[in-house]
């Protein structure tokens, strides 16, 4: 156990000594919550609606067809009271509800203002109000073609945004971030301080010792861990402190998942650096393989539900998709184990995937 | 069950690594006994440094028998290990940690206690004329120190054999001897060393020598065997004089 203690400290000192890698790596968690403080603008296609309707008729199953309609709402189901609503909400089942007021064609009818709630989930806020944007031109347009005065449907903005009530893009991006940085911390530098000692030779002088390969990996990812770790701190910590961002949910549950999230980028970062022998190759397979699909197949940046197909097929083994949906559901909706566990152990199958692919192929032998 | 090798420190018996189609070491048989100084000669690319891989268990031969330090290389290569220094070409140390940072991580890795290890230190650092450098990092010290520091690093462990793939390349001639004096101290105290070179003049230091060509064994001798049985001065006019058919047949591998 001494050996691997001396192996934990020594890789402990090349960190410390890298004076400049460090100071990057300790700051850009915090210089990119600021610069992704800012929004980006996203477009919306299948949205999940859910419909309310307490008194169906003419009026109401007509409006009903129109959203069925579209192409851009897919319609779950109609209910007669708003009951379910907020089960369905934060389970991430339905994205927008339509809620008719009792006797909405009545008053419709009679050229009264009929009341119509419109309830978005702003957990992504620019896409929910994008979603707005749509129920009303759809309500709108019915309106005109009916020969009725605009705004004869009320049509009430009450956007209650369901978990995202400050409606700040931060929020959204924050659960991203994390997956980058870690990346960053966890797969890429795993993997280029692995195949600096494979170019320098030194991993040489450490297999032909007694170390075992476990003793190995173990002493120069285990700082890795502790870097990243107190890299989630630091994107949470600016977060909570520059954008107010909320924690509705357990923070020991967001930082245990986070430890997960982790191990498999670090477990990237072992194959990456098991299957390459230098440092060049090593850096553009950890872009790659983890930062590219981090940015565009997570959902961080981009929402998956107006992607194609394929991609969204592709991003089913992108680690960081799980993760983010998991931290928007800890931060934001405040979701336990209860509705997450099967993403934890989408990223759990994956640790244990990874690990078992680079164990076969980090090479005791050389060549 | 003693092994066949018991009384050889290392014994191979038709070794053999290929890579693809290319044979890198082919059949070779050798027996370096303990405490000797053995030398292993020949131009680039000769297949010093694969036969070097497989006895430290780097590398799998791709087939024939062969013992270190009377254990298996291919059933006992944890024991192999305990018993074993290593000094590769490219050199071992880490530049980032100060000299006594890397002597004291392996120590560590080879279980030394810490008394062992503060004594040790202590001595290499005398004997070396570093002790004023003990808290400079290596990649500050001139290449002749880093490879001496890198040799007395390898025997840290008092190993029972040490490999020294072409420790002295890109060194000049008094570090060179030197280097040879560590070498030398090494053999007296009882470690077997088996040192690769391509200086000709450096096989005139070992006790016995075996030049390669082309992965083949070509001579295996003392120096004054080889030179007397090839009627030549210097082990250099012997080198040549393997080496040139090959060269004119135009077979060999010029890298």
């Amino acid at each position: 156990m001494s050996a691997l203690f001396g192996l934990l400290r020594k890789e402990t000192y090349h960190i410390l000594r890298d004076r400049r890698t460090l100071f990057v790596l300790i700051f850009m968690p915090i210089v990119q919550v600021i610069l992704f403080g800012f929004s980006i603008r996203t477009d919306v296609r299948d949205v999940r609606m859910v419909i309310v309707d307490p008194t169906p008729d003419a009026t109401t199953l007509e409006i009903r067809d129109r959203f069925a309609a579209g192409g851009i709402f897919r319609i779950l189901g109609v209910s007669p009271t708003a009951s379910p609503l907020d089960h369905l909400f934060r389970t991430d089942t339905a994205q927008v509800a339509l809620i008719f007021e009792p006797r909405f064609g009545e008053h419709f009818a009679a050229g009264d203002p009929a009341q119509l709630l419109v309830i978005t989930d702003a957990t992504e806020p620019n896409t929910g109000a994008s979603r707005q944007l749509y129920v009303n031109a759809v309500i709108q347009q019915y309106e005109s073609e009916r020969g009725r005065r605009a705004g004869t449907v009320q049509i009430i903005p009450q956007v209650r945004s369901r978990f995202n009530p400050t409606r700040e893009s931060t929020n959204l991006f924050v659960p991203g971030l994390m997956a980058m940085v870690l990346n960053i911390i966890a797969a890429l530098m795993t993997a280029l301080s692995l195949t600096r000692e494979k170019e320098t030779g030194t991993m040489e002088a450490l297999l032909v010792s007694p170390l075992r390969p476990w003793q190995i990996i173990v002493g120069k990812v285990t700082p890795y861990l502790g870097i990243g770790f107190i890299s989630v701190l630091a994107v949470l910590g600016v977060a909570k402190l520059v954008f107010q961002v909320p924690m509705e949910g357990s923070l020991a549950l967001l930082l245990a998942e986070g430890t997960l999230f982790i191990l498999v980028a670090l477990s990237l970062g072992i194959l990456i650096s098991a299957r390459t022998s230098s440092q060049r190759v090593a850096l553009l397979a950890a872009m790659m393989g983890t930062m590219l699909p981090t940015q565009m197949l997570s959902g961080f940046i981009f929402p998956l539900e107006s992607m194609p197909r394929p991609l969204q097929w592709i991003s089913i083994v992108v680690p960081a998709r799980w993760f983010v949906f998991i931290a928007r559901g800890i931060m934001l909706k405040g979701v336990g184990l209860v509705y997450l566990w099967r993403e934890t152990l989408v990223l759990a199958a994956m640790t244990l995937l990874l690990l078992v692919a680079s164990a076969r192929s980090f090479k005791v032998r050389l060549q | 069950m003693t092994s066949p090798a018991a009384s050889s420190a290392i014994r191979t018996n038709g070794l053999t690594r290929t890579f693809g189609a290319f044979t890198a070491v082919d059949h070779v048989t050798f027996d370096v006994r303990p405490g000797e100084v053995f030398g292993f000669l020949g131009a680039n690319g000769a297949g010093k440094t694969t036969a070097i891989r497989m006895l430290t268990g780097l590398l799998t031969p791709s087939s024939g028998e062969a013992w270190v330090a009377g254990h298996d290389v291919y059933r006992e290569s944890e024991q192999i290990k305990r018993d074993i220094g290593y000094m590769s070409q490219r050199f071992s140390l880490y530049d980032d940690l100060t000299v006594g940072e890397n002597i004291r991580l392996y120590g560590g890795i080879y279980d030394l206690s810490r008394a062992q290890i503060r004594d040790r230190t202590e001595r290499i650092l005398s004997r070396l004329g570093l002790s004023h450098t003990a808290h400079d990092a290596v990649g500050a010290l001139p290449l002749g120190w880093k490879q001496k520091l890198a040799l007395s690093v390898a025997l840290l462990h008092e190993p029972r054999i040490v490999f020294l793939d072409e420790p002295t390349s890109g060194v000049d001639p008094i570090t060179r001897r030197q280097f040879w004096e560590l070498i030398y101290e090494a053999a007296h105290a009882g470690t077997t060393v088996l040192v690769t070179t391509h200086y000709m003049d450096e096989a005139e230091y070992c006790d016995r020598i075996s030049i390669m060509v082309s992965g083949r064994i070509e001579a295996l001798g003392s120096p004054a065997e080889l030179k007397r049985d090839a009627g030549a001065s210097s082990i250099d006019e012997v080198f040549v004089r393997l080496v040139r058919p090959e060269l004119a047949g135009g077979g060999g591998p010029a890298k």
